[in-house]
C-alpha cells in the first residue's frame, strides 16, 4: 500500500506543488489551528487535495514536517554539560541568548542579541553572578528546552510572550523557581490553557501573573477569577473577569473603558 | 426515451412509464462502473490473510496495532488486522475510563511503563502526526496525583516514594502540616503521610488519545473489521522438554471472524494472535483452549482476567477546592479530581471484595454513592457535605483476580497467542509502553526497552504475584 510510484508521476506531482511553494512559510505549521484565510485558504486545500491523491505529496509533507520538528528539537537540545566549566547561570544565559532571548544578570544591564544573533561574550565571565530576569519572547523553547532555563536557580522575572511552543506540560515543570519567581508573563502563548496554568500554584512567591491573550483558554472571565483565588498575594493581569457576561436590560455599558460584552 | 414521467392517462397505454424505468434500470446496470450483481458485496469481510490478527480495538489493541508498524524493519511488512466487536465502544473501558495517569507504583515495570506514556502523550503529535490531519489536543491537566496513608500505610508509602525516585519519577512526600498549607481544604484527621506527583501526573481525554491512534493506525495501513471472533482452528504438536517431559504445543492457524447480527464469517489465515479484549479476554483465551485441563497444571490454568464494574460519580460543589486541585486518592480508597472550570468533580471508590457488583451490565447504582463513596469524600474534604450529583456511569476494569496487574507476552503452551490485557484500571496510562513492549516482542523475539518478564503469563501456573501495593 505504501510502494511509491516513482518517475513520470512523481516528477508532475512536484512541478505542480513547486510554485506554490514561495508562497506559504513552510508546508505544515506546527500547532495547528491557523485558520487560512484569503487565497492561502484556496492553496491549503490544494495542497490537501493533492495530498490526498498522491502518495509522492504525501510523503513530501511528512518529510517536511518531520524535519520542522526536528529543528526546533535541535533548538532545544542540552547545554547542561556547560555547567561544570561555566557555572550554572551562564549555561542557562548561553541558551536562552542562543534561542534570541534576552537575559538580565544581578546589577547588570540586559544582554540582547542582535538582529544577526550575535551577543557579547562578557557574561562568560560572570561565574557567581545569578541571572535575574530572562525575555524569552517569540522564542522556540519547549519541554526539553526548559532543561537549561531551569538552571537558573535565582531567577526573578520571566517572560514567555508568544512562545509558540510552551504548553501546560512546560507550565508544569516551572515549580523548581518557586522560591524566587515574581514576575511571570505567560501573555500571547498558543497552546496554553487553563489546565497548564493550574500548576501554577506551586509560584507561591508570584507577584504579578500576565494571563492576557490566550486563545487556548476556554473562559477567559472565569480563569480570571479562579487563577486569582488560587494565588492570592499575585496580581493576575491581562482579563478583565467581567468579559463574557451580559449586562442586563437596565444597565448600560457607562463608559468605553469597559470591554465590549458578549 | 427522454420521458419525463407524467401520466398522459390515453387508454391501453397506462404501463409505459413502469417500462421505461425497466430500461433504465437495465441500461444502469450494464454499463461499467457500477455495482455488479454477479460477485457480492465482502467490503465489510476481514482479509482473507493477515500477519497479525489483534482481537479487541481499545487502546491497548490500537497501541499494539501502531508500535507494530511503527517498528516493522520494512514499510509494508507487516499485515495487521485489528478485529472489534463493538465500534461505537459503548462498553469498551477505554472510553469510560477516567482517563488518569501517575507513576506511583510500587513496581519499578509500572512506574517506567507510566513515565514512558507520559512522554508518549506529551509528545503525542510527533508519534501520531498525519498529514492534513488537524494536531490532537489531548486535554492534558498536569495537575498531578496526591495519595493518601494511614498510619498503617506510611512505611510502605515511604519505600514506594524511594523506588519512584529511583526510576525518574517526580514524587515528594509531604507531612499532614505540609498538606493543610499547601491545600488548605482538605482535612487531615487519619493522614498519617502523603505522595505528591510534581510532574507528568494528571488525566487527559481518552477518546482523544483513541481517536488519534485510530487515524494513524488507519494511515498506516492496518485493516479494521467489525466483528466477533468466535473461534480458533489450531493445530497440535507433542514435543518433549529437556527434563523428557511430554508437552503439546498448540498453534492458532486461522480466526473465525464472525459478523454483526448475522451468521456470515470469516476465516482468517493468521500466524499471531494479540488477545487485547479487555474485559472480556478470558472468552477469547477459553477459545483457543487455554485452561483446558486439569486443574493445577499448565493446560488447566486459565487466564485470570474477569470484567469488574466500577462506578464514576459526577457532581457540583460550589464551594469545593480550587483549580490547583490534584487527583486525591484518600486512606479509604475513595477519590475524586477536579473536572472542567465549573466546579464540578468526579470521582468514586473501588468496593471491597464481598461488595462487588455484578458485571452483568453497566447499570449505576446511586446508593454505593450515598454510602459508600460520600462519607469518604466529606470526611476528608468538609466543603463536600453539601453536593449534588449531576450523573454517573459505569465502566469496566479488566480485573487481573490474581493480582491485580497486566498480562504481557505470549502463552507457553499456545505459541502464537500473545496476550496484552488485565492491567486492573491502569490499562490507559499504560498502553504506549505495553503496546511497544509487545511489539518488541513478536518482531524481535524479547523485551528491548522495558522488560516486562515479571507479567508474562508462567506467573500464574508457578504462584509467583507480581503484587502492586498501589492500586486505587
Amino acid at each position: 500500500m505504501w510502494d511509491l510510484v516513482l518517475g513520470d508521476r512523481r516528477i508532475n506531482s512536484l512541478r505542480l506543488v513547486a510554485p506554490m511553494w514561495n508562497g506559504t512559510r513552510g508546508i505544515h505549521r506546527l500547532g495547528g489551528a491557523v485558520v487560512p484565510e484569503g487565497n492561502q485558504k484556496k492553496e491549503r486545500t490544494m495542497l490537501q487535495f493533492l495530498t490526498n491523491h498522491f502518495y509522492d505529496v504525501e510523503a513530501l509533507r511528512g518529510y517536511l514536517l518531520q524535519r520542522e520538528m526536528s529543528k526546533v528539537h535541535m533548538k532545544n537540545r542540552s547545554f547542561t554539560w556547560l555547567e561544570e566549566q561555566h557555572g550554572p547561570y551562564s549555561a542557562g544565559a548561553f541558551f536562552i541568548l542562543k534561542q534570541g532571548g534576552a537575559v538580565k544578570f544581578r546589577d547588570k544591564e540586559w544582554i540582547r542579541p542582535d538582529k544577526y544573533g550575535h551577543f557579547s561574550p562578557e557574561f562568560w565571565n560572570f561565574r557567581e553572578v545569578p541571572v535575574e530576569a530572562v525575555d524569552a519572547s517569540d522564542c522556540e523553547i519547549n519541554y526539553e528546552g526548559l532543561d537549561n532555563l531551569l538552571l537558573l536557580k535565582e531567577l526573578q522575572s520571566l517572560s514567555l510572550q508568544r512562545c509558540p511552543h510552551v504548553d501546560d506540560w512546560c507550565l508544569s515543570r516551572l515549580y523548581p523557581l518557586a522560591d524566587s519567581l515574581q514576575e511571570l508573563s505567560l501573555a500571547g502563548c498558543p497552546r496554553v490553557s487553563e489546565r497548564g496554568l493550574a500548576c501554577l500554584h506551586h509560584l507561591q512567591n508570584l507577584r504579578r501573573l500576565d494571563i492576557s491573550d490566550l486563545p487556548a483558554v476556554s473562559n477567559p472571565g472565569l480563569t480570571q477569577i479562579l487563577v486569582e483565588e488560587m494565588l492570592p498575594n499575585c496580581k493576575v493581569v491581562g482579563v478583565d473577569w467581567a468579559e463574557g457576561l451580559k449586562l442586563g436590560p437596565e444597565e448600560q455599558p457607562q463608559d468605553t473603558a469597559s470591554p465590549a460584552l458578549a | 426515451v427522454a420521458h419525463t414521467g407524467r401520466t398522459v392517462g390515453r387508454l391501453g397505454e397506462g404501463d409505459w412509464d413502469g417500462k421505461v424505468s425497466e430500461i433504465k434500470k437495465k441500461i444502469k446496470s450494464i454499463l461499467p462502473g457500477t455495482s455488479c450483481d454477479l460477485l457480492p458485496d465482502t467490503s465489510h469481510l476481514p482479509p482473507e490473510h493477515s500477519d497479525v490478527v489483534i482481537v479487541g480495538g481499545g487502546v491497548l489493541g490500537l497501541s499494539v496495532a501502531y508500535w507494530l508498524k511503527k517498528l516493522e524493519s520494512r514499510r509494508g511488512g507487516i499485515r495487521v488486522l485489528v478485529v472489534e466487536r463493538d465500534y461505537t465502544y459503548s462498553q469498551a473501558s477505554t472510553g469510560l475510563s477516567v482517563g488518569g495517569i501517575c507513576q506511583q507504583f510500587s513496581l519499578p515495570e509500572n512506574i517506567q511503563l507510566s513515565l514512558f506514556s507520559a512522554s508518549f502523550l506529551r509528545n503525542i503529535n510527533e508519534y501520531l502526526a498525519v498529514t492534513n490531519a488537524p494536531p490532537l489536543d489531548l486535554q492534558f491537566n498536569p495537575s498531578g496525583y496526591l495519595l493518601l496513608a494511614s498510619e498503617k500505610d506510611a512505611a510502605a508509602m515511604e519505600s514506594n516514594v524511594k523506588v519512584q525516585k529511583q526510576e525518574g519519577a517526580k514524587v515528594c512526600l509531604m507531612s499532614p502540616d505540609q498538606l493543610r498549607n499547601k491545600f488548605p481544604w482538605i482535612s487531615t484527621e487519619g493522614v498519617a503521610l502523603a505522595s505528591y506527583g510534581m510532574e507528568n501526573e494528571g488525566w487527559f481525554d481518552p477518546w482523544c488519545l483513541l481517536q488519534g491512534l485510530r487515524q494513524k493506525v488507519e494511515s498506516m495501513g492496518v485493516f479494521f473489521c467489525q466483528g466477533e471472533v468466535t473461534r480458533f482452528v489450531s493445530s497440535s504438536q507433542r514435543m518433549l522438554t529437556t527434563d523428557d517431559e511430554m508437552v503439546i504445543l498448540k498453534r492458532i492457524h486461522e480466526v473465525h471472524v464472525k459478523m454483526d447480527h448475522s451468521l456470515e464469517y470469516q476465516p482468517v489465515e493468521c500466524s499471531i494472535v494479540i488477545n487485547a479484549a479487555g474485559a472480556w479476554s478470558a472468552q477469547i483465551a477459553a477459545l483457543a483452549g487455554i485452561g483446558k485441563g486439569p486443574p493445577g497444571t499448565l493446560q488447566g490454568t486459565k487466564l485470570p482476567v474477569e470484567p469488574r464494574k466500577r462506578y464514576v460519580y459526577v457532581w457540583h460543589c460550589p464551594q469545593g477546592p480550587g483549580l490547583e486541585t490534584p487527583l486525591v486518592a484518600d486512606t479509604s480508597g475513595a477519590y475524586f479530581r477536579r473536572e472542567g472550570l465549573g466546579s464540578n468533580y468526579l470521582g468514586g471508590r473501588s468496593p471491597i471484595e464481598e461488595e462487588e457488583p455484578d458485571p452483568e451490565n453497566l447499570e449505576v447504582d446511586h446508593d454505593f454513592f450515598q454510602e459508600k463513596v460520600w462519607p469518604h469524600l466529606a470526611l476528608r474534604v468538609p466543603a463536600f457535605e453539601t453536593l449534588k450529583v449531576q450523573t454517573a456511569w459505569a465502566g469496566y476494569y479488566d480485573y487481573n483476580t490474581f493480582d491485580q496487574n497486566g498480562v504481557v507476552g505470549p502463552h507457553p503452551l499456545v505459541v502464537n497467542m500473545y496476550f496484552a490485557t488485565g492491567f486492573s484500571g491502569h490499562g490507559l496510562q499504560q498502553a504506549p509502553g505495553v503496546g511497544r513492549a509487545v511489539a518488541e516482542m513478536i518482531l524481535e523475539g524479547s523485551f528491548q526497552t522495558i522488560d516486562l518478564s515479571p507479567f508474562l503469563f508462567n506467573r500464574f501456573y508457578l504462584g509467583e504475584k507480581t503484587q502492586e501495593n498501589n492500586t486505587m
